[in-house]
This record gives C-alpha cells, sequence and structure tokens, in this order.
C-alpha cells in the first residue's frame, strides 16, 4: 500500500509501531512536528505525551517514565541536544533505554532553523561527561525514518542505552511515496525484566558486558536508581573496584557488540579506486553519483554508514581496504571523515565533499568536487 | 496484612552520613516517622532525591529511590507520576536545588502534580562549601557573600502558592509535629511543598553564628510565616491527563492514507518540478495534491519544503521529484519544470531561473515577466481569474499537467478530493488552471 508522507509522520508511526508509551518534548523547528504526532496519537494507545517546560525538563520527565515501566522517546534539535546533555550522561549512568530524535538544523548556536545539517555527528556521540558509548542510528530517508525509529527502540531495550536518531531537516519534512509494510523490520523487542521472584540486585551483571534485566518503579521489587558512580545494589560507591567494573561495563556493554549493532549498505565494486561514504540526506546522492560513474566506465564503490555510533568498523576497515582513497560525503566540515582517516591509518587517502551552506549535495557536485567526474 | 513496619530506614546502613547537628538528619527521621505513621508499601513509595548533602538519604530507605541531577529531581518526579499516578512519589531537595531547578518547581506546582517536596532548606549549599542559595537571608555571611548577602531570599512557599499549589507549609526540622505535617503533604492529593529551614552546621551555622533561635528569629524578620499556608483541593495533574485523553484510548493511530497507482503516466527519467511562490499561498498543498496524483499514476514522489521560520511571510517553495523508482529524490539536480508564482517566488528563485536549461519549461505568472532565462516560458494569465490567490498554486499545478501530459488530469483531479472538505475549491481551480492554458 502506498502512501504519501513526511519523516515525522514515518517517526511517529515507526515509534508507535514499537510500543512506545510516552513522549515529552518542547518545541523546536524543526522537531516540532514529531512532537504534534505523538500529542495527538500516544493517548490513542494509552500513552501520555507532554510539552515539558523546557529540554532538561523533557529529557528528566522520560528517565523517571521509563524507569516506571515506559518506553519513551523525545524529539529536539541542535539547541535542545545542548539542554539534554546533563540528562543524557545520566541515561548513560542509569542505563535507561529511550530514543533521542534529534532533527538537525545548521549549527553552531541557533543556526539556522529551517536548514538543513549534519553538524551534531560528533556531539551526540560526545555531547555529555565522562565519554561513555551511545548508539546513533541514521536514517537515510522516509523509509528509514520509520524502520530505524523501531530499530533504535530495540537497541534501546537490547543495551539499556540511549539511542539517537540522527536526523535532519530535509528528511523529516521532506514527504516522499512509501510502502511501509513492504519494508523489511526490525523486530519489536520487549524489555527484559527482572524475574519478579527472584532477589533483585538492580545492576548486577555476570560479565562485563552484559546488560542487567530492568525492575519498574511500583512493581514487585524495589528500585534503586543513581545519577552517582554506584555498586551493583544502585548504591553510591567511590570504591576503586567498583567504580572500575561500573565504568567499563558502560563501555562494554556496547563495544563489545559493535558488529551486532553495525549497520551498513555496502556496495563494493572490484577494482575501485574509490570509495564513497556517506550517511543520512547525502546517502541517496553519493548512491546516484557512484550509479553515475559506473555508467560512464569508472570504478567506483559506495558504503552508506546506518549506525554512526558505535562505528561499524569491521564494515568500514572492509569497504577501504580494496581502495585507494576514501571520500566522506558530508553537511559539516568533516566530522565523520575523522573516525575513517582513523581507521584508514593512512593506508587510504581521505578527503571528503563537505557543505555548511545549507544547500544539500548533489550526485553531480560530488563527481566533481570529488574528482570522478 | 503484613506486620506494622516500624521503620523504613535501612538500619544496617545507618548511621546517616551528615556532620553532627546537620538538620538533615533530623528531616530523615521526621520522614520515616511520617512513613511509619502512613504504613505505605514501600513499593508504592519512591523518593526521589536532587543533588547536594540531602540527597545521600535515599540510601538509607529501604523505598524505591531515584537519585538525579541539581535541580531536576521534580522532572523524574513528573515521569514517575505520569506513568503511575498511584505511586506515592516524594521529593527530596536542597534549597540549591530549588534555585537551579526552580523553572520545574514552578511547573509541577502550576500543574497541581501530585507529588510531595520536601525542601532541605539550610540557607546555603551544603556540600559545595556554604555558598549562598535563593534562600539564603538578607546579611547573611556565605562562601560567596563575603561582605553580607544583599539578595532577598524565594519564599517557596508563597511561589508554589500563588501559582496552584494544593499544599504549601513552613516549618522548621525542630518542630515536633513534622512527622504529622510530612503525612499530611503526603496524603494530600494534588502537589505539596513543605519548606523546612534546617540547620548546617558545617557552614552557615559557623559563618553566621547561626543557632535555633537566630533562625527562628529570621523567619520572623522576613515575615515567613510557619504552619500550612496553603491548602485547597483541585484536580490533581497525573489523575486529570488520564481522565481528560480517556476518550482517545482505542482510536486507531495515524490511519493510512492509502494511494493505490490506477492511472499510468508517461514519465521515464526522474523529473524534478520546483513550485515557488508566496508563503500562505497555499503551495504546499498544491505540490501535495500533484505529488498524490503522480502516485495514483504509478509514479514515485517526494516533496521537499523551503520556507522562512515564520511561516506566513515570505517565500515558499517545493522542490517535488517524480520517478519511476522509489529512491530518495530531494530535488538537487536542476528543475526540468519550475512554476513562479507573486514576488516573493520570483524574489526567492531568480537564480535558479536564470540557470534553467533551455530544454527546461518556466510556468510564470505573465505579471512577473519578464526574467532572464534560457527556459521556454510559458506565461500563466491570472488577471481575468475569479479564483482567490490561495487557489493560484493549484491552477498553475493543472495548467503545467496539461501542458507536459506527465501523467493524467484525472489523477490530479482525484488526488484534489481525498480531502473532502477542499474537494470542490480544489476541482474549480483545476478546472480553471486547465483553462488558463487556452488563454496563452
Ligand atoms: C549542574 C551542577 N552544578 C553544580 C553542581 C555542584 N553542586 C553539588 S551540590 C550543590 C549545592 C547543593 O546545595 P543544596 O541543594 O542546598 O543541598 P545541601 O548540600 O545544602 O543539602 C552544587 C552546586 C552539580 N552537582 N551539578
Ligand atoms: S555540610 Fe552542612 S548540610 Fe552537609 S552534612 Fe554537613 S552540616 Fe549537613
Ligand atoms: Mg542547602
Amino acid at each position: 500500500m502506498r502512501e504519501f508522507i513526511d519523516g515525522a509522520e514515518a517517526i511517529a508511526r515507526g515509534a508507535l509501531d514499537a510500543g512506545c508509551t510516552f513522549f515529552a518534548g518542547y518545541p523546536i523547528t524543526p522537531a516540532t512536528p514529531i512532537l504534534l504526532h505523538m500529542i495527538r496519537e500516544l493517548p490513542k494507545v494509552g500513552g501520555v505525551a507532554i510539552q515539558a517546560e523546557d529540554e532538561i525538563a523533557a529529557l528528566g520527565f522520560c528517565l523517571g517514565a521509563t524507569m516506571t515501566g515506559a518506553r519513551a522517546m523525545t524529539a529536539t534539535s541542535g539547541p535542545g541536544i545542548s539542554l539534554y546533555s546533563e540528562h543524557i550522561g545520566l541515561a548513560i549512568m542509569g542505563e535507561v533505554p529511550l530514543v533521542i530524535v534529534n532533527v538537525q538544523r545548521m549549527g553552531p548556536s541557533t543556526g539556522g532553523a529551517t536548514t538543513t545539517a549534519q553538524g551534531d555527528i560528533q556531539f551526540m556521540r560526545w555531547g555529555t561527561s565522562g565519554g561513555y558509548p551511545v548508539i546513533v542510528l541514521a536514517p537515510t530517508d522516509v523509509r528509514d525514518c520509520y524502520r530505524l525509529t523501531g530499530h533504535a527502540f530495540g537497541l534501546a531495550e537490547r543495551f539499556r542505552v540511549p539511542v539517537f536518531l540522527a536526523t535532519d531537516k530535509d528528511t523529516v519534512a521532506t514527504r516522499a511515496t512509501v510502502d511501509l509494510a513492504a519494508y523489511e523490520r526490525f523486530p519489536v523487542r520487549e524489555r527484559p525484566l527482572a524475574d519478579p521472584a527472584a532477589p533483585f540486585v538492580p545492576y548486577r551483571v555476570a560479565h562485563l558486558d552484559d546488560v542487567p534485566p530492568l525492575a519498574h518503579v511500583g512493581g514487585p521489587h524495589l528500585v534503586r536508581f543513581t545519577s552517582s558512580s554506584h555498586d551493583e545494589r544502585g548504591y553510591l560507591t567511590k570504591n576503586p573496584p567498583d567504580v572500575d567494573r561500573l565504568n567499563r561495563h558502560l563501555a562494554a556493554k556496547i563495544e563489545a557488540h559493535l558488529d551486532e549493532i553495525a549497520l551498513v549498505e555496502s556496495d563494493l565494486q572490484d577494482g575501485a579506486e574509490t570509495l564513497l561514504i556517506s550517511y543520512g540526506i547525502t546517502a541517496r546522492p553519493a548512491q546516484e553519483a557512484v550509479r553515475m560513474a559506473r555508467a560512464a566506465g569508472r570504478r567506483v564503490s559506495s558504503l552508506v554508514v546506518r549506525s554512526l555510533w558505535p562505528v561499524p568498523e569491521t564494515a568500514i576497515r572492509a569497504a577501504l581496504a580494496g581502495v585507494r582513497r576514501a571520500l566522506v560525503v558530508e553537511l559539516n566540515l568533516g566530522q565523520y571523515r575523522r573516525e575513517i582517516e582513523r581507521l584508514a591509518r593512512g593506508e587510504q587517502e581521505v578527503s571528503g565533499v563537505h557543505r555548511v551552506d545549507g544547500t544539500l549535495i548533489g550526485a553531480r557536485e560530488i563527481l566533481s568536487e570529488g574528482g570522478l567526474a | 496484612m503484613a506486620e506494622a513496619l516500624t521503620t523504613y530506614l535501612n538500619e544496617d546502613l545507618l548511621p546517616l552520613p551528615f556532620c553532627p547537628g546537620c538538620g538533615h538528619s533530623a528531616i530523615v527521621k521526621h520522614l520515616d516517622a511520617a512513613l511509619v505513621k502512613l504504613q505505605l508499601d514501600p513499593r508504592q513509595v519512591v523518593l526521589v532525591t536532587d543533588i547536594g548533602c540531602q540527597g545521600l538519604t535515599d540510601r538509607y530507605f529501604d523505598t524505591n529511590a531515584f537519585h538525579g541531577l541539581h535541580g531536576r529531581s521534580v522532572t523524574y518526579a513528573t515521569g514517575i507520576k505520569l506513568v503511575n499516578p498511584d505511586l506515592k512519589v516524594i521529593v527530596l531537595i536542597g534549597d540549591g536545588g530549588t534555585g537551579i531547578g526552580g523553572h520545574h518547581l514552578l511547573n509541577a506546582a502550576r500543574r497541581n502534580l501530585g507529588i510531595t517536596v520536601l525542601v532541605f532548606n539550610n540557607l546555603n549549599f551544603g556540600m559545595t562549601g556554604g555558598e549562598h542559595s535563593v534562600t539564603t537571608p538578607p546579611g547573611a555571611r556565605t562562601a560567596t557573600t563575603r561582605y553580607g548577602h544583599l539578595e532577598r531570599p524565594l519564599d517557596l512557599c508563597a511561589t508554589v502558592g500563588v501559582n496552584g499549589a494544593g499544599f504549601a507549609a513552613r516549618a522548621t526540622s525542630f518542630d515536633k509535629n513534622l512527622p504529622d505535617l510530612i503525612a499530611a503533604a503526603i496524603q494530600h492529593e494534588g502537589f505539596a511543598l513543605i519548606d523546612i529551614w534546617e540547620l548546617c552546621t558545617a557552614y552557615f551555622v559557623e559563618e553566621n553564628r547561626f543557632n535555633r533561635t537566630l533562625l527562628e528569629r529570621a523567619m520572623d524578620e522576613l515575615g515567613f510565616s510557619t504552619g500550612i499556608l496553603y491548602q485547597h483541593d483541585g484536580p490533581e495533574y497525573s489523575q486529570a491527563t488520564r481522565a481528560a485523553l480517556s476518550d482517545q484510548r482505542g482510536k486507531p493511530t495515524l490511519p493510512p492514507q492509502p494511494l493505490e497507482p490506477h492511472y499510468t503516466s508517461a514519465v521515464e527519467t526522474a523529473m524534478h518540478c520546483a513550485i515557488a511562490g508566496a508563503a500562505g499561498a497555499k503551495v504546499g498543498s498544491a505540490a501535495g495534491i500533484f505529488c498524490q496524483g503522480a502516485i495514483l499514476a504509478g509514479l514515485w514522489a517526494t516533496q521537499r519544503s523551503d520556507y522562512p521560520v515564520t511561516v506566513k511571510t515570505g517565500h515558499s517553495v517545493a522542490d517535488v521529484v517524480l520517478s519511476r523508482d522509489d529512491a530518495f529524490h530531494v530535488g538537487t539536480t536542476p528543475p526540468d519544470l519550475m512554476i513562479v508564482l507573486f514576488a516573493e517566488g520570483l524574489h526567492k528563485e531568480r537564480g535558479r531561473i536564470a540557470r534553467l536549461k533551455p530544454e527546461a519549461t518556466l510556468f510564470i505568472d505573465a505579471a512577473l515577466l519578464p526574467v532572464q532565462t534560457a527556459a521556454r516560458v510559458v506565461p500563466l494569465d491570472f488577471s481575468g481569474t475569479r479564483q482567490k490567490k490561495e487557489a493560484w498554486a493549484m491552477m498553475a499545478v493543472a495548467a503545467m499537467l496539461q501542458h507536459t501530459g506527465l501523467y493524467p488530469l484525472d489523477a490530479l483531479r482525484e488526488a484534489a478530493a481525498l480531502r473532502p472538505a477542499f474537494a470542490a475549491q480544489n476541482l474549480a481551480a483545476i478546472a480553471e488552471g486547465v483553462a488558463l492554458l487556452a488563454r496563452e
């Protein structure tokens, strides 16, 4: 069944189909349409959606709601992510599964409210103190807005971590023809809950990379939750072995599972000299550029990255292996290029096609600016 | 029922971690006494603690515990209460927290959210070393008011009281009836706050040679009365939210609007049509109907919009791409077809108009001519139309479709009638738009 919907509606439908029951947000262009959809739709499934007094409160509400049994989502843009910062840290520390939609607009600061950008790629990863990992997914189109929103909920539950959906104004505000039922969906993942009959130790894991099951406030167990370094019982501690174990766990539960999280679309051609790497709104023009270059007899490879963080290192290394150079296409001055440079280790020449004037990159410009014309 | 609980404190973890004589210890014991009095199921009680010395408290209670960030405890309490209105949610916050998080306090009071807020008000920041807070009395010496405090303290009870709190009281940690007062606050349905004045023996007492008598005198001098200062019933927010939304329950969410193709189209390679006009002139709706018509004709359509942040002024541009494939075309190629209406549309798009290729076609309000372009120009003469300006974009789309034959006009008409409320006016605009070409 074909429909004509925009990315905001696709995200809302993805969230509802993934069992979202709570949404709190604060109006900001270009994320507001998601807030409006959730305010209108969530009560229909018995959920709650609310406009909070500010972004700090919006994410605070989501944290409290999730620990009480909700599946929560919030949506904002750059200035709001800035205000989320401290609560993102709390979500990481308390291991709270939730979904944060970042509809990127031009920054820094107020920047361009209705102008598309990809300026928050490093910010989402490093946007709170401590440096511990989060997961960031980047939809390339309206179809992905639907699929990856559902997937974001699944990964949030799997790893008890905040998962960002890194979109942008044009992906969310553009209407496209979709056939949602025809797309391969990520399975809806239920929240692993602690055994109601067994004693509950909130943060006990057998291995560092295990994820402890949750218990909900108001349920069969007493729940302890804290922003402070804690032992497995959720009690504040400064005891070095406990603190060390906690922090290594927060990293290991993600980093030991890079390949499980990795989501890329590689289209590698034997004998290609150049690899085009793209994500989000630059993916389609990059793929089109590859098609055009091949039609003109050139050999070119393409890698579209849908899981930006943690960096899908195995897939990127494999794509880099055959080529002489990599070209990263992004609407910033080279934020993801840094990661590619890190993985290339000087063995490939890494350059980029970057744009920060608020306009989109087209396939022809990728070919000419990338020396592929 | 199980045996009566004699304490909610975890005695294995005692003693409390506070400095000798710290008022926090007294308040914790009063809170325990209040809980014992109420005999609440510990699993139905959530202590949400803020940052500061008072934030160390939750550890000692065998209830649910949620310890968050400086000033933000009320936000978690809000999320918890909205999801489970049956829980007894008790926020323990310092005077410091009521400053940095005052916004949340105010809004929870305004909403009359059914949480209980106990302010451990020791007139300074204890944990960070005795700096002043929003409740530090005038004249007081603190680490950051070396020469005496010049600011008036926040009257917490009045602040939440005038803004909707159902229950606001002031007390001191020395009050013998504090357990009863706390129990009354917990039992109050709506928002309840107790501003509990107390001593920070490590800092405020040291700096100001402070004691219980001076504390009580300071309250008097400020005119800050004690006891229950505000008390009234009103709809509690988390319950009111559920009640207000209950009739929505079970309704279908975002019902799909199917567009099953049953026309055909001549379009083979992707076709980029840019439609430029003025904000408020329904450019986006006309472009949307154009896309829906294309989908009914078996094409895949995308529609990207550009507009200033103030939506009712300036330009409005829609970049539509029709294609045979489902790739996410966002219109980065030069347009094959372009519609330009109104001075705002022309002003925004002069550059793209000038760069149009000779094979492109520009449909433009004749009143905006001449323009610099290599494209074929199809002037649209709106001077004789009875249609309002909001219909011009729809008219122009119909004219373009008639001229190019991209897909059948019947598909456009069917799309235009999808929303019954607008069907008649859209169909009239299409009819007049087609007629525009005849006048060419
Ligand atoms: C965002 C942020 N800023 C500053 C701090 C440092 N800090 C810790 S406790 C505190 C003040 C606490 O004072 P109060 O709320 O009165 O609690 P008390 O220690 O007096 O019980 C501050 C500023 C922090 N934890 N977080
Ligand atoms: S510093 Fe002040 S508030 Fe903190 S424990 Fe000591 S006396 Fe109490
Ligand atoms: Mg204090």
